[in-house]
């Protein structure tokens, strides 16, 4: 595919690397010389420098020949007026990203009326991450596959759990069935286990299971998950205010601690159920004071990555409760992994995959067509949805005879309201939704996971 | 400095060299000559060292700044000693310093030559005069970028190669992969040449002699098989010569954005200015031909003659149609003055190239703005775009640098030989890839009677001037080598 990105900035640089990597033609283009270079230099894209937003600019591009335009500039203004210019120009489709709140209120219409394939807020979208995070604090992660019939979650094993020293085998037979585990995370190597996998402390395990199953699962190992009732944020931002947004009427309440009074003032007048506090979050006398200690879960949104670093690890040693982290730079991830605080989030990295997820959606190729793609582990294991069509050569195979490559694991089928966790005799019939995890990466076609 | 990938991307040049080999290869099976064996035997060798080179894949994969210079720097020196490997094995040229300044020549399409013009070159085997020829053509738009077209060199820092062997002050893609846009330019640069090739066998060309001339008109080499190289074809095949030569001296790009129907960009101010020089000097030549009283050119051989001379100058090329060393100074003059100037940036073609010429000449001229109005702010801007202050800076560096190169060889050379036209001529011949000089390196002359010291001199300057002066310098400059 020919893809045009506007803006260099963070969002932009993820993006362009990944579609890159994914075999697509990616032309980027931005005002600044420098942020171009940053990314040229890295990465084998075409820049261009010029303001993305000129017809000149555009058609230097190629924007008559692309097949999609994302616009991810600073400005929401700039990128609807990218994304305006670049669909009259060619017959592209075109992703725009909008984070002013005021208009995040009015995607739906501007979709429609601009015509746009999909509107993106990294804010909004990391918000909804966090919220699902705190509706089910056991996980590290959780995603919806199968238009939420099935999640994959991710948590990490305690010392008291009914599962260390198991084998997979066994968990399937003695413990639960309706349970696949994915990837296992040991030591920064990531593994698609087979049935002789032990489980060891401090693993960090991703299953998929319906909601259900895997509620039953996380009481039959005895994994304490308490749900939230109260949390505290740090930093008032608009991840803040999205996440009061969405979790307005779930019963957990929120404590926001933000140093601008006048952020504070705006944040109490649009949120009444939510306790605004003004002062410092470096303030630790403060935090304490206010109940960090006893708090079910503290979120650090604040705009320096250090500083929520740090307020993590302090609320980690104060007190028990969830830990949930956003970070804007991911080059020290390995680093930042090892200090183990439950949940990080990362703006960019959600939004490039959900982006990265629309375009793979749409190279329909032969068979099969991917439905959704998540990113289990970072750059090494991913989880793919495909849509499987009629003419498919896995379709009436029982999955033991196929000949699968290693590190592929087929973890769910869905057909209709049922979903299946395959076992080897299982077959997969047209029309099944299959969740596909491997260490393979940029899979394209459900026949990809063959020899 | 990551020499594991090095290591392997000379292995990988090595093998496409052997490669290569199967040009001339062919060319003696058809002819039923004896150097085939010869030739085949380099070929071995070069297939051995580069399989042993490829061995094992280095964990670090990255091409930086640094490794694609030395990788380049590298990769030509290496090419050239194994290339030169035929000449000598079959003793057609004895000495291996002789053999290896000729295979320099090809590469950095120069076309200087140790073989004395008439006789000599007319008995060398054909399979040993396409493979002069096919290093041109080889060497015209770069080993690596014709590598990095055909294998997927791993990484997305291969631009460090491409920026570092292709000719121009900035070097930019085509299309947004590195490899796509080597694979347009290589498609562009044999379309063309098969067009010429094609051309040439209308007029009274054998195949053999329009497949080498085509060979060394698009590198802008200027090898050829005749003892008077071009003087004898009829004016068809000259005017053919001409037009290509100057065809290939365009920057390529220029034709990619023609195919894709963007004429103003084609056009931009580089081709336009190489242009408006090449009509000019054919003009003030012609003229002056035909004012001064001791020429009997008539008017259509005078243009024919400065019109051919001037394209073969100003591309770098250096086939000959006419001893322009019997001109008037003032015409001597000009095409020297040419030899500087050279070919467009992005062309196969050598020289400082014009649009360096340009930003030499607009950052002058605005260093002098600023001296009348110290506060003025103003840009240097070709085709209505600023110039970025790092490329005019690198620009005048490289000025500088060349300067350097070539005052340190003029001296050296000096030490040799007692001609002061010849010497000066000569190096001006060589760091600019164009092949015959004036005096005894002119169109009737040859480089076979410079000392060995010399002729390593003269290899280095080819070198340097087809990879633009640093890739060399920074080969020989210990913090390169520093860890």
């Amino acid at each position: 595919m020919k893809i045009i990105i506007v803006g260099c900035g963070r969002v932009g640089q993820t993006l362009a690397e990944k579609l890159n990597d994914d075999g697509n033609e990616v032309t980027v283009i931005d005002m600044l010389a420098e942020k171009v270079k940053e990314v040229t230099d890295v990465c084998d894209v075409m820049g261009v420098i010029g303001n993305g937003a000129t017809h000149t600019t555009l058609l230097e591009a190629g924007v008559d020949t692309a097949d999609l335009f994302i616009a991810v500039t600073n400005s929401d203004e700039l990128n609807l007026l990218c994304c305006i210019l670049a669909k009259k120009e060619g017959r592209c489709q075109t992703i725009a990203r909008i984070k002013n709140p005021e208009y995040s209120k009015e995607t739906a219409y501007l979709k429609d009326e601009f015509g746009l394939a999909m509107v993106i807020n990294p804010e909004y979208a990391a918000a909804e991450e966090i919220a699902r995070v705190l509706r089910f604090p056991s996980a590290i992660k959780i995603e919806p596959f199968v238009k939420g019939k099935v999640e994959l979650i991710k948590f990490k094993l305690p010392k008291e759990c009914g599962l260390v020293g198991v084998s997979i085998k066994d968990m399937a037979m003695k413990l639960y069935g309706g349970v696949l585990v994915c990837t296992i995370e040991r030591g920064g190597e990531a593994y698609i286990p087979n049935g002789d996998f032990v489980f060891e402390e401090k693993d960090v395990v991703s299953i998929i299971a319906t909601a259900k199953n895997a509620n039953e699962f996380f009481k039959k190992i005895d994994y304490k998950g308490n749900s939230i009732k109260d949390a505290m944020i740090a930093g008032g931002g608009t991840i803040t205010h999205y996440l009061c947004e969405i979790l307005e009427n779930t019963g957990i309440s929120l404590k926001v601690v933000e140093k601008d009074l006048k952020a504070c003032e705006d944040f109490a007048a649009r949120w009444e159920k939510v306790c605004v506090i003004h002062g410092s979050t470096r303030d630790k006398e403060l935090l304490l004071e206010e109940g960090l200690a006893k708090a079910g879960a503290f979120v650090a949104l604040s705009n320096s990555d250090e500083e929520n670093i740090l307020l993590s690890l302090f609320a980690k040693e104060m007190g028990g409760g969830k830990l949930v982290t956003k970070i804007k730079r991911t080059d020290y991830g390995n680093v930042i992994s090892r200090l183990e605080l439950d949940t990080m989030i990362c703006p960019k990295n959600i939004t490039s995959d959900i982006i990265l997820r629309y375009v793979r959606a749409t190279q329909n190729t032969m068979g099969s067509n991917i439905e959704t793609l998540y990113n289990i582990i970072e750059d090494q294991v991913e989880a793919t949805e495909f849509l499987i069509k009629e003419n498919s050569p896995i379709i009436g195979v029982p999955l033991w005879q196929l000949p699968f490559k290693s590190n592929v694991l087929i973890a769910s089928i869905s057909r209709g309201n049922q979903v299946i966790v395959p076992r080897g005799s299982d077959v997969i019939q047209a029309g099944d939704a299959v969740v596909v995890v491997s260490k393979q990466m940029a899979l394209r076609d459900v026949t990809d996971v063959l020899k | 400095m990551n020499f594991g990938i090095i290591k392997r991307t000379l292995g990988w040049i090595l093998l496409f060299e052997g490669l290569f080999f199967t040009v001339p290869l062919i060319t003696a099976a058809v002819y039923w000559e004896e150097e085939f064996f010869d030739i085949f035997v380099a070929m071995a060798l070069c297939a051995a060292c580069g399989g042993v080179c490829i061995v094992g894949k280095p964990k670090n994969q990255n091409i930086y700044a640094k490794e694609g210079f030395v990788i380049v720097a590298l990769s030509w020196i290496v090419m050239s000693i194994f290339g030169a490997l035929p000449f000598w094995f079959s003793r057609s040229i004895p000495s291996y310093i002789d053999a290896l300044f000729e295979t320099v020549s090809g590469f950095t399409t120069t076309g200087a030559s140790i073989i004395p013009t008439g006789e000599a070159l007319e008995s060398m085997p054909k399979c040993l005069l396409i493979w002069r020829s096919f290093t041109h053509w080889v060497g015209g738009m770069g080993v690596l970028v014709f590598i990095m077209a055909f294998l997927p060199l791993s990484g997305a820092r291969n631009m460090n190669l491409m920026k570092a062997e292709s000719p121009g002050p900035s070097v930019g893609k085509l299309v947004p992969r590195v490899r796509q846009t080597a694979k347009i330019l290589y498609l562009i640069y044999a379309g063309m040449t098969v067009i010429q090739f094609a051309l040439l066998l209308f007029g009274e060309m054998t195949v053999f002699e329009a497949i080498n001339t085509a060979f060394a008109t698009a590198g802008t080499g200027g090898f050829g098989f005749k003892g008077d190289s071009m003087a004898s074809f009829s004016s068809y095949t000259q005017i053919v010569i001409t037009v290509f030569m100057l065809l290939f001296s365009v920057n390529f790009n220029s034709y990619f954005l023609l195919l894709r129907g963007r004429m103003k960009e084609a056009f931009n101010t580089e081709v336009r200015v190489f242009f408006a020089i090449v009509i000019t000097a054919i003009t003030l030549i012609t003229l002056n031909l035909q004012l001064s009283e001791a020429y009997t050119y008539t008017t259509g051989e005078a243009i024919k003659h400065s019109a051919f001379s001037v394209a073969t100058i100003i591309s770098t090329t250096g086939f000959v149609t006419a001893n322009f060393d019997l001109w008037p100074a003032f015409s001597k003059g000009i095409l020297v003055l040419l030899m500087f100037i050279g070919a467009c940036a992005g062309s196969t073609g050598g020289g400082v190239k014009v649009s360096r010429v340009v930003i030499l000449y607009k950052g002058a001229t605005h260093e002098m703005k600023k001296m009348l109005h110290s506060r003025q702010v103003t840009n240097v801007t070709i085709d209505k775009r600023v110039v970025d202050r790092e490329v005019v800076q690198n620009t005048f560096a490289y000025l500088f640098a060349y300067i350097l190169v070539f005052v340190l060889s003029f001296l050296l050379i000096c030490i040799d030989v007692q001609d002061v036209v010849t010497n000066f001529t000569a190096v001006t011949a060589t760091i600019n890839n164009v092949g015959p000089g004036l005096g005894a390196v002119g169109p009737d002359g040859n480089f076979a009677f410079f000392s060995v010291g010399s002729k390593l001199v003269f290899i280095f300057d080819m070198l340097a001037g087809r990879l633009e002066i640093f890739p060399m310098l920074l080969l020989f400059s210990a913090r390169t080598w520093k860890k």
